[in-house]
Order: C-alpha cells, then structure tokens, then sequence
C-alpha cells in the first residue's frame, strides 16, 4: 500500500494554495441510497470549518467521508473524489488506515478506551510504531489537549474515571498524539454541559494554529462561535444532501447569499 | 417540508418594529409641534414640549433594553441581527431627533413674547419636509422598501438649501439691524436643529439599507454643505 508521505505536504502547499483537504464532486451512497450529492469544498489549511445542518442533510457523511470512516460502513461506496496531499483519497493504491492515522476523528461520545489515561494517548502512537520518548509524547498530547494540569498526577488511573468533558479532551490528546494534519470533530460537545463545552470550543482555537479542523455542529451558535468557515447543506428532493453555501463564517451568519441558508439559521424552518 | 418555527421570536421581532414605528411618531409629533409653537411663541406649550422628551427618551431605552433581551435570548442571524441592529441605531438616531425638537423648544423660551423679527415660512417648510421624510423612512423600514430608503436622502437636499436660504435671510437682517443679532441667531439655531434632523433621517435610510442588503452604504451629501453651527 502506498503512504502518504508527509514530504507531499510541502509539495501540496506550494500548489494548491492552502486547502487541506477538497471534495470534488463527492457523493456517498449507501447501497442505492445517496447521502450526499455531488459535493465540491475546499478546506483551508489551519482553519475552523464547520459543517451545519438539519438532521439527514449529510454532514456526518460528509465529515466521515474526508477520512475513509463510511468504509466501515456496509454498502458504502463513494463516487468522487477526496483530495488530500494531492492525491485522491479513495485511490486504489491508498491505505485507509494511513489516511485515518493523517486525519484523525473526535467522535460525539467520549470514547476512550478502558485503560489508563497515558495508554489512552500513547496507545496510537505505538501502534503506529513511535520510537521517541513517549512519556514525552504524552504529556505534550495531553498539554495540546489542555488536559495535562488535570490529569499529570493521575496518568495512571483509567480513562474512565475522568468527567465528560475531561474524557472527550482525553480522546482529542489520543487524536493529536499521531500527529495528524486534520482532526474531524463529529459533535465534539453535544454530550457536555455548557462548561466544558466552552473548553473544548476555547481548545479548538488553540488546535487550529497546528491543524486543520472540521467540525459537525447542530449547535448554530457554536458554529457562529468557533468557526472561521461555514459550510450549510440541506438534502435535496431526493434526500441527498447537498451543499447550499459555503464561506467565512462571520459572512454566512450575518448575510447569507442563499434563501435557504437565511431560513436555516434564522429558524424560519424545522 | 417548510415549517415556520420560532413564532414566539418573530412576534418579538414584528413588536420592536412596531415600537421603533411608535416612538418614530412621537418624534415626528414633537418637530412639529417644537415648530408650530415658535411660530406661536407658546412658551408654556414648548416648556411642555421640553418636558415630554423624557417620554422619547423613556421609548429608547424601553426598546434598546428589550432589543437586547431579544439578541441574549434569540441569538438571531442574519436578516434577524440586521434588523434588531438597525433597530438599536434608528432609536438612537429618533432620540436625538427629538433632542433637535426640544432644543427648538428651547429657543422658543429664549425669544419669550417678543416679536419675531420676520414670518416665519420656512423653517416650518423644513420641519414639514423632514417630518415627511421621517414618516417616509419609517415606511422603508416596514416594508424593506430599499428604493424608498435610497430615494429619501434626496430629500435632504431640499433641507439643506432652505437653510441656506433662512441663513441668508438672517444675515440680511442682522445687517440691517444688530438688535436682530439675538433673535437671528435663535432662528438660525432652530433652523440648524431641522437641517440635523434631515441628516438623521439619511442615517435611518442607510440603516434600512444595510437592514435589507447586509451591505454598509453611506448616503452621499449632494448639496452644498450648509453652515454649520454647533448642535443643540
């Protein structure tokens, strides 16, 4: 199988003009049924992109498109492409291991595993064969994470013994410890209170000076809030999800090009 | 399928609209009345007048207060946001329309009982046309009525020249007789305040502008640019 070199991003960079991931044309099917419908969007490099929606528009699909996740799903396929490095995504000659070890996912529900808080973040750098220090490792995960003021005494206590909140930055250290160029957040904050929301909103900013984010957010004001772009999709009379309009996020939430865009966020429909 | 959800908000949204209509007659009441008591030399009705301004001023803060309510609560987007922003700035733009009227109240103590030094014609046609214009943006902002919000500021012009012409006239005057000096320049105060009160009405229209478009204009001021004095 062929890797995605990291020496492709500098090449990738210098050519594109900083998107870090773009869907050309993209539609999922799951078996005969098609979840999203011919999907252009470029991602810039080290910004916030959110994608909203009405529930059954795609957006999950679309989020979980960008790192091979549908894969998992039987009687997915895809028609398109996805472009990331230069290359296609869902090439023949692509591992789809790599491509989710270069685009790392937090998923709605805190999933850490049932281990210690340091095998929760060096457990996927090992397996991608780390060899540096990884005590090292960890802490600087966990720090990125803004969770190593919280947990530096207790590295040895499960995962599970952490509040909620604490769990899903848990699961972001797993994430960063690999090392990825993009992190795709499905409803990061959806299971926390108001609080630890903030913190994983205030912790997105800080992730983004490194890498690029994706969020899918039912939460319009949290898009508003923590996003510098702002992609609405709406499905179409077939039910396929479509993208209505994409721009910068302070645009979109404050003069929206299209109807439907304008009627979504101002709650004109439901 | 298409819902309407949110009527709760969107009956606040109509209702701020309409206080923001409510207090834009009360405005448009009191420019005429600051003008048909100097006319009248009423002091007893302009110190009234001076008075009731704490009721337009009562208006704005009740409707800021509540437009801010509406947006912590709300959180409105888009066309929503632009109209409870331009909300917030046409009642402060109203407010210091009325502030102009009270100030003509204000002159119409100074000057007392004393003869007016010429009829007055004109400022009272300054008061009709920005009053009109007034009630004009008011519909604009209604109705999101962007061609009528661009064509009011026009008006302003026809404003701006009659003050020119009322100054004209008081120089004259003054030059003719220093005693019109004190009196002159009241006038000319009055008439300065209703010159303002037309450039804030091409405020309000840009507001609607913005409102209706998400795009910041700036009405441009053909006329000559009047004297200037300083406000009321």
């Amino acid at each position: 199988m062929l890797a995605l070199k990291p020496a492709d991003t500098t090449r990738y960079v210098s050519s594109n003009g900083g998107y870090a991931i773009e869907a050309h044309q993209l539609s999922v099917y799951y078996g005969n049924f098609r979840a999203i419908k011919d999907i252009n969007l470029k991602v810039q490099r080290n910004k916030i992109t959110a994608l909203i929606g009405p529930s059954g528009c795609g957006k999950s699909t679309l989020l979980r498109a960008f790192n091979r996740m549908n894969d998992l799903v039987p009687g997915a396929h895809v028609e398109g492409e996805v472009r990331f490095l230069g290359r296609n995504i869902y090439a023949p000659n692509i591992d789809p291991v790599e491509v989710r070890r270069r685009i790392g996912m937090v998923f709605q529900k805190p999933n850490p595993f049932p281990k210690s808080i340091y095998e929760n973040v060096a457990w996927g750098a090992r397996i991608n064969g780390f060899r540096g220090n990884m005590d090292e490792l960890v802490e600087q995960s966990l720090r990125e994470a803004a969770l190593w003021d919280e947990v530096k005494d207790k590295l040895h206590q499960s995962g599970l013994s952490l509040s909620g909140g604490q769990q899903q930055r848990l699961c972001i250290a797993r994430v960063v410890a690999v090392r990825p160029e993009i992190i795709l957040m499905d409803e990061p904050a959806s299971a926390l209170d108001p609080i630890a929301t903030l913190k994983i909103e205030e912790l997105m900013h800080e992730l983004a000076r490194d890498y690029t984010i994706i969020i899918v957010t039912h939460n319009m004001q949290q898009a508003a809030r923590t996003s510098d772009y702002t992609a609405f999709l709406l499905m179409d009379e077939d039910r396929a999800g479509i993208l209505v309009e994409y721009g910068p996020t302070h645009q979109l939430f404050t003069n929206p090009k299209d109807k439907r865009t304008e009627d979504y966020i101002t709650g004109r429909f439901g | 399928m298409m819902v309407v959800v949110r009527r709760a908000f969107i009956q606040e949204l109509q209702q701020l609209q309409d206080e923001v209509l409510a207090m834009a007659d009360m405005v448009e009441d009191a420019l005429g009345k600051a003008v048909a008591l100097l006319k009248a030399r009423d002091v007893w009705g302009a110190q009234r007048l001076i008075a009731d301004d704490r009721l337009i001023n009562q208006k704005r803060f009740a409707i800021e207060a509540e437009t801010l309510a509406c947006i912590a609560t709300q959180q409105p987007a888009a066309g929503d946001l632009r109209t409870l922003a331009a909300v917030l700035e046409i009642i402060g733009e109203l407010e210091r329309m009325g502030d102009y009227a009270k100030g003509i109240a204000r002159i119409t103590l100074m000057i007392g009982g004393e003869p007016l030094i010429k009829p007055l014609l004109d400022i009272p046609r300054m008061a009709d046309i920005a009053r009109e214009m007034l009630h004009q943006s008011m519909d604009a902002f209604i109705r999101r009525d962007l061609e009528l919000a661009r064509a009011i500021p026009e008006r302003d012009d026809e404003v701006d020249n009659l003050y020119n012409q009322v100054y004209r006239e008081l120089v004259a005057l003054i030059l003719n007789d220093p005693r019109n000096i004190d009196q002159a320049n009241y006038l000319l105060w009055a008439a300065h305040n209703l010159e303002r009160a037309a450039d804030r009405v091409s405020n309000i229209c840009e507001r609607v502008h913005f409102m209706v478009t998400g795009d910041m204009v700036e009405v441009e001021d053909k006329a000559e640019a009047p004297r200037q004095l300083p406000a009321a």
